[in-house]
Formats: C-alpha cells, structure tokens, sequence
C-alpha cells in the first residue's frame, strides 16, 4: 500500500550514495533507515542480518510466502530465517518493490555496459552489485556463503500467467521514499547498482539519500504488526528475542 | 494457468546405476558428477522435494533462484531450466519433465517458519530446514547453517499473480510424474522430502521419492 512519509523530526544522521554506490551499517532497534530516491529510478539492492547473530538473515522465501506477497510495500515486514522481523515497512510512496529479480555480477554488466576499468575511469568505473555486497559483508566478517536473497527497492518486475518477468518502467519518481523501522539491531548491506533488468543499455546508477530517524517501538495497534496473524507471530518471536536484554 | 509443456525421458530405470527410495521427511546429500542425469520421481503425487545443488568443488558457489530466474525471464522451472549458481554459472539443466512446473520462490519450511506462518507451538514438528541442517552436519567439511540457500521445491506450485500476490496452489504432479536434470558440473545435491503436516503442499501426506542416477551414454 503507498503512503505518505512520516515527519523526520528525529534524523539522527543522513548521508547520500553515488549511482554504483555501496553501505553498510548496524541500524540499532526502534531506528528507521529512511531511503530516498533522489531522481527517480534508483535501484538499492539490499541484504539484512541480525547484528549479533548474522546466522540468523533476511529470507525473502519465507517473508514472501507468510505475507502470501511477491512484492514488498507498506505493512510488510523483512522476516529472517529464524522467523524473526528485521525490518518493519511503515512507509512507502512508491507501492511495489522487487523482491525477485536478485543482482547483477561483473560479467554481466560488462556485457551489457561494455567495460570501464579503474585504471581508465579512476572512480567512474563501472561498478555491479554482486562484488559490492561481497564488498561490504567482508567488512563485518561475512562472505560469499553469506550472500541471500536481496530485496531491489525502487524496482518493480510484472509477472504474467506464464511467470515471464518484465521490468516495469518508471516504477519510481524523484523524491519517492521508503521507510525500513529495525525491530532487532539489523546489519544492512545495500547498493545502488542499476537492476539487472534494467533495459537501460546505458550505465547510469542513480544516487540516493539515507537518513536515520529515532521512532518508536512499534505499539499494539502498529499496521505492520496486524497486517496478518504470521506478522504478529514475527513480532512476538522477535520481542521474545530480546527478553532480558 | 499457463500452459504445461511435458517432456518425457527415453532413460531406462533397468540402466541406472542408482536407484533409491527416499522415505518421506528424510534427507539426501549425494554427488552428483558432470554429465550424470539425476531423476527424481514423485511416486505417489504432489510430494514437494525441497532441494539444493552446490558445486561439488567449491561449496560456496552453490544453487541461486533469484539467478535462475532472471536469466531465463520467468518464475517457473521446466525443461530447459538453467540451474544457475550465485556465480550464475550452469550447475544442472532440466531435461526431462513430466509435472510441467517447479517452484523456486516459497522456500522451504523451517521450525521457526511453522512458527510464523501456523502457529507458535509448532516449533517441535519436523521441517526441511532442520533436514538439510542434519544433512549438513553430517556431511562436515566446514559447511554450516549459511549454505542453507534458497531452494527449488520440485513438483510444487506457486503461481504469482499480475498484482504482486502469492498463492499455494494444488500440486500440479500426480503419482509417477518425474523431473530430470542434467549435471553440467560435479556437483552435490542435497534434499529434504519435504515433511510438513501444516498446509496442503504435500495434501497433508508426506510420501517418498524414488531417486536415479545415469552415467552419460557413451
């Protein structure tokens, strides 16, 4: 469901990314990472972990099918394998993100872009996602094993009744935005690598903005939590998680 | 619904040099070298085979859907289905098919899932994912509860709508139906006969598959 933004009036920190670029960060609990498509057409390809037990990590599998969803808006929740919540969706003006086209790799952008080495482009060179996200979990210890599934914010592929899939143009517009509310400390890993269905045959990544708010815990009457019975059940397997602490 | 194309096999069972019935809520973890062809025989239908390939030399490239979708331009697996890896190099190709469509995108259940999707106490039922994790242990050489990636759930059917929705569908395969892939690699195929009581998937009676192996015709 697409919705207006909530008020920012608690930014703790901001930051922007070039097109190609790459982040990582612990987003502490009852933190918002805010993004924010700042020309339209960005692509953030993202994976999460639990901070202090990246075992337990974002599975789009599982979120998908208890959410009975193929694509990713307002009230629903990154669930990971161990059927906790990551993130919370608790606002969203684009209404569809991608949850099933994965990355693209070295290889493939070369043949779709043609190359671009540093040595000619110094920090113009062409940049894909696969080594990026390799890039960024090396910095906290993870690798190859640890790539998931990774949601593509911003994008959005149809499907029809043969399960063909089909990049659906401007998805997203200048100042489109989403909000990702953390109910545990989540690593977050993302990038703004073009889809790799972008039918664009030019390389041009789109920048982003990334802003961290303070929120609240999510109340008894949160929308993400009563978006279904398998939303409260993840939330109280989460909470449960964090008995003690 | 789209269409099912089916594509028979002229492999003889008399010539396979496996042959093995896997009992329903078991695991399997066998290599599988390049150029064997791998069948896998819902024996008395609608059996979901949760299932991952690695390749055998280098167990973090291993089985990827995302990939596998993408670069053939559709959700549904069948043959012709490139197998791809994290690497999206070819692991397997589907080569003979008599269900018409596989899944990729629902995963496989877990304990915690059951959880989620069912109920809280059902935590102590039998999943797929507590499978590949026994499999796994057994199997050692390092591998731990990260290669458990996402998973093909051969013979089950889970269409995506226009609008961005998933449904659980009735099985599309039928007692006898098969799937075969081809090994373009050595590679490991791990399985777990899907066990789950909670859903329809499996019309809430797990049963076994039986599983063969040919070596390529010289």
């Amino acid at each position: 469901m697409k919705t207006e933004i909530n008020p920012n009036d608690n930014l703790l920190f901001d930051t922007t990314l070039p097109g190609g670029g790459m982040w990582s960060w612990v987003v502490r609990r009852h933190t918002t990472l805010r993004i924010i498509d700042q020309e339209g057409g960005a692509n953030v390809g993202l994976m999460a972990y639990n901070a202090h037990q990246p075992l337990d990590r974002l599975n789009l599998p599982d979120t998908l099918k208890a959410q009975y969803t193929a694509k990713l808006t307002r009230g629903h929740v990154l669930m990971s394998d161990m059927g906790h919540v990551l993130f919370s969706i608790t606002a969203d003006t684009v209404g569809w993100h991608d949850p099933l086209g994965g990355h693209g790799n070295a290889k493939m952008v070369e043949r779709k872009y043609g190359s671009a080495t540093y040595q000619e482009h110094r920090n113009g060179w062409y940049r894909n996602a696969h080594d990026n996200f390799l890039i960024e979990l090396g910095k906290h210890g993870l690798g190859k094993r640890d790539l998931v599934a990774n949601v593509n914010f911003f994008s959005r592929l149809d499907v029809n009744e043969e399960g063909l899939m089909h990049f659906h143009p401007g998805n997203s517009k200048p100042g489109d935005q989403i909000d990702l509310r953390a109910e545990m400390d989540v690593l977050v890993v993302l990038n703004t690598c073009q889809h790799p269905l972008d039918p664009n045959p030019a390389y041009a990544p789109k920048p982003i903005r990334l802003e961290l708010l303070k929120t609240p815990p999510a109340g008894a009457d949160d929308y993400c939590r009563n978006l279904r019975g398998e939303n409260q059940r993840a939330f109280t397997l989460t909470e449960q998680l964090h008995l003690g602490a | 619904m789209s269409t099912l194309v089916y594509t028979e096999s002229s492999l003889d069972p008399a010539n396979a040099v496996y042959d093995y019935t896997l009992p329903a809520g078991d695991g399997w973890m066998h290599i599988l070298k390049k150029g064997q062809t791998f069948r896998i025989v819902d024996l008395e239908g609608n059996q979901a085979v949760d299932t991952l390939f690695y390749n055998a030399h280098d167990m973090s490239e291993r089985y990827s859907a995302q990939d596998t979708i993408r670069e053939q331009g559709g959700l549904y697996l069948t043959t012709g289905t490139k197998l791809m890896s994290s690497e999206c190099n070819v692991l397997a190709t589907i080569v003979a098919d008599t269900c018409g469509r596989h899944d990729t995108v629902g995963g496989a259940c877990a304990a915690e899932s059951n959880q989620v999707r069912y109920s809280l106490d059902k935590r102590w039922m039998h999943s797929c994912r507590d499978t590949f994790l026994l499999a796994l242990s057994k199997w050692g050489n390092g591998v731990t509860k990260c290669d458990i990636t996402h998973n093909i759930n051969f013979f089950m059917n889970v269409p995506v709508t226009a609008e961005g929705g998933l449904s659980f569908e009735d099985g599309v395969s039928a007692g006898g139906r098969y799937v075969e892939v081809r090994a373009e690699m050595d590679i490991i195929c791990l399985i777990s006969n899907c066990p789950q009581l909670n859903n329809p998937c499996n019309a809430y009676n797990p049963t076994p598959v039986r599983l063969l192996i040919w070596n390529p015709i010289q």
